[in-house]
C-alpha cells in the first residue's frame, strides 16, 4: 500500500517512471551486447590463432566497416522514417547481427566469407542504434528524455561490462572452443531479438501525413539548432581519441603488464553503467547542453593526467573521467537532439547525427593512428 | 504470456546451448606405449594433440606408438638436452607461462609472460631461449589491433629482455607499429634471426641479442628458422592468393642470398625445424606433423598424425 502510494506520487524533476517501452529497449541492448561483446573481445584471438589470419589482414578489414555503417545507417533511419516502422527496421538490424553469429561458425577458414559475416555484423549494428534511439525518444516525456537515455545506456554497458567475462571465463574452462562462445553468443542475441519482438512497441501515434524524403531528412541540417548540435557534434568526435588509444598510452605510461590492459575498459563501463542514471537526470535539470559539454572537460581532463600525471592516481583518475564522459555524453547527445526532430523525421534525424559523429571519430582514429605508427612515442 | 515465452526461450537456448558445449569433441584415437619422454638423442618430441601433452616417437621410425609425458604445452622445443614448453596461463585471461625442463621434463626455471602462446625455441646448446605471444589486450575497443611479443632469455648470465620491441634496426626508422616474431639463434648464442612487421611488410632480419641492435636482410620472409649448419634460412613467404594461410615455405641460402620455394604447397603458419641439414618438418593444423626435402625437391610426406610443435632431440 505504501509502496503504491509512493508510486503515485507526481513526476517531478525527473525521477518519474521510466516508460516500459525503454526499459524493454535497454533490456534487448543488453542481451545484445553480452552477445557482441562476447564476440568482440575473442575475434581477433581466433582469426589469428584458430584460423591462422595473419593481424594484418585483420586490422585492415576493421577500418573499410566504418565507410559501409555510416550508409546503410543513413539508409536506414531514412526507410524507418518513410514508413514509420521503426521497430521493423530496429528488429532487421538485431536480427542480421544473431544471424551472424551463426555466420562465423559456418564461414570457416574462409577470408572472404569472414569479412562477409562481419560486415553484415556491422550492417545490423548501422540499421538499429537510429530507430532504437528514435523509438526512446518517442515513448519518453521530453523532460524526463536525459534520465531514460541515461536508464537505456547504463543497461546497455552491463551487457558490455559481462560479455567480454563471460567469453574469457568460457574459453577458460573450454579451452580453444571458440566455436562454444559463437553459439552461446548467438543464444543471447536469439534473446534480445525475442524481448525486441514481445515487448517493444513502435509509435503508432498518427502522424501528420508528410512526404518523408532523403531530402526532407537532410532539410532538417537548415533548422539552425540542430545544424548547431550536428556541427558540434562532429568536431568534437574529430578531436576525440578512440579508446583503444587512450588504453595503449595507459598501458605505456603505467607500464602494467599487457595481460592487464584487457581490465581496463571494464574500469570505464563500471564508471559509465553507474553513472549514467544520475548525469542523465540532471541533464533534465540544469540542461543537457551543459552537460554534453562537461563531458568533453571531463575527457579533456583525462588527457591532461595522461600527459602530466603517474601512478595510481592516473589510472583511477583516468578511467573515472572516461567513463563521466561517456555518461554525460552518448545518451545525453541524442536527448538534446531528439526533441529539435519533428517525430515524422526523428529516425533519419538521428541517423544523421550519428553517421556524423562516427565518420568524423573514423577519421580522428586513422590521423591518431598514423601518427602513432609513424612516431615512436 | 510474453513472459512465459521468453522463459521457454531462454530453457529452450540454455538447453541448446550447453548440450552443444558439452558434446564431446571428436575422440582422437593415438597408439601410446607406456615409457618415460626423455629429452635424449634420437627422438623426435612434439606436443601430443589427443591429450595436448609433450610425447616423443623414435626418429627413426616416426609411425611406432608415441610415449606421452604429464607435460602439457601450446608449443614446445627443445635442444642440448633442454626443453622450452609454452603454456596457457591457468586464468581466465589470456596469458603464457614459459617452462624451462631438464631431460626429463622436470622443471627448473618458470616466467609469466603476457598473451597467448606462439613460438618457443632453443638455441642448439639449449642456452638461449626465446618466445613469442600474441597480445590482444586493447582489441576489446579497438578490433584490429594485434601485437606480439617476443622475449629473449639467456639462461647463463640470467638477462632477460620480456619484449625485444625497443631493438634498433638498421635503416628502419623506429615506430610503434614494429612488431618482432619468430627467433631463431646462431651457434653463437649471440646473433639471431627473426621477423619485423612494420608499416605492412615483413622483413628477415639478422639480430645480436647482446647489442639489441639488428639489420635488415630481406622482404616478405616470417618465421625463420637456421638450419644446423648455419648456412640456409627456413622462412615462410607470403604469396598471393584468399585463404588464411597465404604462405609458401621457402630456404635461403644466407652466403649467395638464393631463395627456395620447397615442395610443400599447402600454407605453413609454423616456425619450421630442421631434422637434419636436408630436411625440415612443420605442423599443419589438423594433419600432424610433416616433413619435407630443404632443397626444393620431392614431396612432403607425414611424420606424425595428431600431433604439432615438433623439434629434435640431439645432444
Amino acid at each position: 500500500m505504501y509502496i503504491a502510494t509512493a508510486r503515485q506520487a507526481p513526476a517531478s524533476g525527473g525521477t518519474g517512471r521510466i516508460a516500459g517501452n525503454v526499459l524493454a529497449l535497454g533490456a534487448v541492448s543488453l542481451l545484445t551486447d553480452v552477445s557482441s561483446e562476447m564476440v568482440t573481445a575473442i575475434l581477433p584471438l581466433y582469426l589469428v590463432l584458430g584460423l591462422g589470419f595473419s593481424p594484418l589482414q585483420f586490422g585492415v578489414l576493421d577500418g573499410i566497416y566504418t565507410g559501409v555503417t555510416a550508409l546503410v545507417r543513413v539508409a536506414g533511419g531514412h526507410a524507418a522514417d518513410r514508413w514509420q516502422r521503426r521497430k521493423f527496421v530496429a528488429g532487421l538490424g538485431y536480427g542480421i547481427s544473431a544471424l551472424g553469429k551463426l555466420g562465423l561458425l559456418a564461414a570457416g577458414t574462409s577470408a572472404t566469407a569472414m569479412g562477409l559475416v562481419l560486415a553484415g555484423d556491422r550492417t545490423g549494428k548501422g540499421l538499429r542504434t537510429a530507430p532504437r534511439d528514435a523509438l526512446i525518444t518517442l515513448s519518453s516525456e521530453p523532460s524526463a528524455l536525459g534520465r531514460a537515455f541515461g536508464v537505456h545506456r547504463a543497461m546497455d554497458t552491463v551487457g558490455a561490462f559481462l560479455g567480454p567475462l563471460l567469453a574469457f571465463c568460457l574459453l577458460w574452462t573450454l579451452p580453444a572452443r571458440y566455436d562454444v562462445v559463437f553459439v552461446v553468443s548467438f543464444c543471447f542475441a536469439a534473446l534480445g531479438f525475442l524481448v525486441l519482438v514481445l515487448f517493444v512497441r513502435d509509435h503508432r501515434d498518427v502522424l501528420p501525413r508528410v512526404a518523408v524524403s532523403l531530402k526532407s531528412a537532410f532539410g532538417l541540417l537548415r533548422s539552425r539548432p540542430f545544424r548547431r548540435v550536428c556541427l558540434v557534434a562532429c568536431g568534437l568526435g574529430f578531436l576525440t581519441l578512440g579508446d583503444g588509444f587512450i588504453y595503449l598510452l595507459l598501458q605505456k605510461k603505467l607500464d602494467v603488464e599487457l595481460a592487464y590492459i584487457a581490465l581496463l575498459p571494464l574500469g570505464t563501463a563500471g564508471v559509465y553503467l553507474l553513472a549514467a542514471v544520475p548525469l542523465g537526470s540532471l541533464a533534465d535539470r540544469v540542461g543537457r547542453w551543459k552537460i554534453f559539454l562537461a563531458g568533453h572537460v571531463a575527457l579533456l581532463g583525462a588527457y591532461v593526467l595522461l600527459a602530466g600525471v603517474s601512478g595510481i592516481s592516473l589510472l583511477v583518475g583516468v578511467l573515472v573521467l572516461h567513463g563521466l564522459f561517456y555518461a554525460c555524453t552518448d545518451g545525453v547527445l541524442m536527448a538534446v537532439a531528439g526533441p529539435m526532430i519533428p517525430d515524422e523525421l526523428r529516425t533519419s534525424g538521428l541517423a544523421l547525427l550519428q553517421t556524423g559523429q562516427v565518420l568524423a571519430r573514423a577519421a580522428s582514429s586513422v590521423l591518431f593512428g598514423a601518427l602513432w605508427t609513424w612516431f615512436a612515442w | 504470456m510474453r513472459i512465459l515465452i521468453v522463459v521457454a526461450a531462454v530453457i529452450a537456448l540454455g538447453a541448446g546451448a550447453t548440450a552443444y558445449a558439452l558434446r564431446a569433441p571428436q575422440e582422437v584415437s593415438v597408439a601410446t606405449e607406456a615409457g618415460p619422454v626423455e629429452l635424449t638423442s634420437g627422438r623426435l618430441v612434439f606436443v601430443d594433440e589427443a591429450s595436448g601433452k609433450v610425447a616423443s616417437v623414435p626418429l627413426s621410425d616416426t609411425s611406432r606408438p608415441r610415449r606421452v609425458s604429464s607435460l602439457s604445452c601450446k608449443r614446445f622445443y627443445t635442444a642440448g638436452g633442454q626443453g622450452l614448453c609454452l603454456a596457457d596461463a591457468s586464468g581466465p585471461l589470456p596469458g603464457s607461462t614459459a617452462v624451462f625442463v631438464d631431460r626429463g621434463l622436470g622443471e627448473r626455471r618458470r616466467v609469466e609472460v603476457a598473451g597467448v602462446p606462439n613460438r618457443a625455441k632453443l638455441s642448439a646448446d639449449g642456452r638461449m631461449a626465446s618466445w613469442t605471444t600474441f597480445v590482444t589486450g586493447d582489441s576489446y575497443a579497438q578490433a584490429g589491433t594485434f601485437s606480439t611479443r617476443t622475449a629473449i632469455f639467456d639462461q647463463q648470465t640470467e638477462v632477460y629482455a620480456s619484449n625485444i620491441e625497443g631493438t634498433a634496426v638498421a635503416g628502419v626508422k623506429t615506430v610503434n607499429d614494429m612488431n618482432f616474431w619468430g627467433v631463431t639463434f646462431a651457434s653463437d648464442d649471440r646473433t639471431y634471426y627473426a621477423t619485423l612487421s612494420t608499416a605492412g611488410k615483413t622483413y628477415l632480419i639478422q639480430g645480436d641479442a647482446v647489442d639489441e641492435s639488428a639489420k635488415p636482410l630481406r622482404e616478405n620472409a616470417e618465421c625463420p628458422s637456421l638450419s644446423p649448419d648455419g648456412k640456409r634460412v627456413a622462412f615462410k613467404k607470403r604469396v598471393p592468393g584468399d585463404g588464411a594461410r597465404p604462405w609458401r615455405q621457402h630456404v635461403l641460402d644466407l652466403t649467395t642470398m638464393v631463395e627456395t620455394p620447397l615442395a610443400e604447397t599447402r600454407g605453413i603458419d609454423d616456425q619450421v625445424v630442421w631434422l637434419d641439414n636436408d630436411t625440415i618438418a612443420y605442423g599443419l593444423p589438423g594433419e600432424g606433423i610433416w616433413a619435407v626435402q630443404a632443397n626444393g625437391e620431392g614431396a612432403p610426406r607425414q611424420l606424425v598424425p595428431h600431433a604439432s610443435s615438433p623439434s629434435v632431440a640431439l645432444g
